[in-house]
């Protein structure tokens, strides 16, 4: 099997982890027509800004360029891609399939996903897959990596004659600090195997710690390494939907308040984000973020520069 | 039981097109409980389908069972002269008359909708999807595979929240909460740190149609 020097798969984000610096992803979401050009428009906002890029799988189940072949542009941009996956739209041979495909395309990222029901997007008629769940799915993956072994056993191996090549991925996953029951998510995704988690949008910070006191009183932080999500609010609007139509998500009335009495509400947001950023960087357990900024890539340097964060870290 | 309910009446009267004289042939089975196509519901479609189709004639027939051989035989006299026959039996049912009344198309009236249980008078909800495994004892008699909108087996998404499913969150409850908060009831929660592994479908339909024998039975 191959080797990567102690690394599991040798990426940069698991590099930045390692290294015990404060990582920083975001997301960038392919475009719902074959217009490449707005990929590379996003990627030119992100390249050296952040240290990988999740790039979403048909996210709200609505029809977008493949997060894979979107990967493989933002690599080619420059960016290092975390590949999401849901389970939502292909069964474990695609999910195989892919990820040998995805890997021999140059991702090393893949971020394990269940998946929006798909009665929220644009083809609210399609029948659906989950022949895997996510907790199966990370398995999977992590014998993929470990065993050289597909899910049925078989090596991962063109013939008995050749040696075994598998995909060595960092695997990642999601939880949702505000979720319930959240209690035996993260028990579960560090058993199956995930290497780190990215959580759901964090507004309500009280919350957020007392669930990431959990995760430390376990000793959960030390088996997989957690990035906090966050998602700068752009207007006063944007924070009353969000806190009023997004399942499982808690907006405080103080930032409602702020964004309301803000002359320039994009601005009280941006702001609003960097002092949650200082403050979850004294959040024992917490390896870094995840910043959701949704179409709002351009403004995730200004973001960056200003809590600290610039330049990235170099990591070998 | 099998759960059942009445397609749309107009969607009923486009399948009637071209032909005179229709037997409407009930079940006294599931279909009977959950009020969708036993004997009171063929006499009410029938009153129904006179006065909006007065051209044709309407036959009415209710026997035991249309999941078994031996009493769709007997509704074969009562299909005499009819040119359809609109079944309103379960899918099973509709498709096996089909089968034993030869020469007579076999209509539906029902949309067959789940394996289930009365909830409450009036209202039926889906329990069991006949996966071919089942796995209730890990899940305190609370089926993931019926109960989440995305047949789960290890935990709950990222939808759920205060007891309800991100699908629909006024009348879809989170199964997952239902099966947490069944295990903490019976303190059972450590099955939830379990891992459960990937199913085997092939038990299930992706197998091909299923056949259960019993040789001790056969004649």
């Amino acid at each position: 099997m191959s080797e990567n020097n102690g690394y599991k798969s040798g990426s940069r984000l698991e590099r930045i982890l390692a290294a015990g610096q404060f990582a920083v992803t975001a997301e960038l979401g392919p475009p719902k027509s074959v217009d490449v050009a707005v990929i590379e428009k996003k990627a030119g906002h992100l390249k050296n800004k952040v240290d990988a890029v999740n790039i979403t799988d048909n996210q709200t189940a609505v029809v977008r360029i493949s997060s894979i072949a979107a990967g493989v542009l933002a690599l080619q941009h420059g960016l290092e891609p975390v590949i999401q996956m849901t389970c939502r739209d292909r069964n474990r041979i695609a999910m195989q399939s892919d990820i040998l495909g995805a890997y021999a395309l140059g991702a090393r990222n893949l971020l394990c996903l269940t998946g929006d029901h798909q009665s929220f997007g644009n083809h609210p008629t399609a029948r659906h897959v989950f022949d895997l769940d996510s907790i199966q799915l990370i398995q999977m993956v992590r014998i993929m990596r470990d065993e050289g072994k597909f899910l049925c056993g078989d090596e991962i191996r063109n013939s008995k004659k050749e040696s075994v090549v598998e995909p060595r991925l960092f695997i990642g996953a999601a939880a949702n600090p505000f979720g319930d029951p959240f209690e035996y998510r993260v028990i579960r995704l560090a058993k199956a195997g995930a290497d780190f988690i990215q959580t759901q949008c964090i507004y309500d910070m009280p919350r957020f710690k007392e669930w990431m006191k959990q995760v430390v009183d376990r000793g959960l932080h030390e088996k997989l390494y957690i990035l906090a999500g966050l998602t700068p609010l752009k207007s006063a609007r944007m924070a009353t939907y969000m806190r009023d139509s997004v399942a499982g998500l808690t907006v405080p009335d103080e930032y409602i308040e702020r964004m309301e009495k803000a002359e320039n509400g994009a601005e009280e947001g941006i702001q609003i984000c960097i002092e949650q950023i200082q403050e979850l960087r004294q959040v024992e357990g917490v390896a870094g973020i995840h910043l959701m900024a949704i179409e709002w890539e351009h403004r995730v340097p200004e973001i960056m520069e200003r809590a600290g964060l610039l330049p990235r870290p170099q990591v070998n | 039981m099998v759960i059942a309910e009445r397609k749309p009446i107009e969607e009923i009267r486009a399948m009637l097109d071209g032909h005179k004289r229709v037997l409407l042939l009930g079940c006294q089975e599931c279909v009977t409980v959950c009020m969708a196509g036993g004997s009171k519901e063929v006499a009410l479609l029938a009153s129904a389908l006179r006065m909006v189709e007065p051209d044709k004639e309407f036959m009415e027939s209710t026997v035991e069972r249309q999941c078994e051989r031996e009493y769709l035989e007997e509704a074969r006299g009562a299909a005499e002269g009819c040119d359809l026959i609109l079944s309103m039996g379960c899918g099973a049912g509709a498709g096996f008359a089909s089968d034993i009344i030869e020469g007579i198309q076999v209509v539906p009236a029902l949309n067959t909708k789940s394996i289930g249980v009365v909830d409450e008078p009036g209202s039926w909800v889906e329990r069991c999807m006949a996966c071919g495994e089942c796995m209730l004892h890990l899940t305190g008699g609370l089926c993931p595979i019926a109960l989440c909108s995305k047949s789960l087996l290890n935990g709950p998404c990222g939808g759920s929240q205060g007891g309800m499913c991100e699908v629909d969150q006024e009348n879809v409850k989170c199964g997952w909460q239902l099966i947490h908060d069944r295990l903490k009831s019976l303190g059972r929660e450590d099955l939830l740190e379990e891992i459960r592994p990937p199913k085997d479908w092939s038990a299930a339909h992706d197998g091909g149609p299923r056949r259960v024998v019993r040789e001790d039975a056969m004649a």
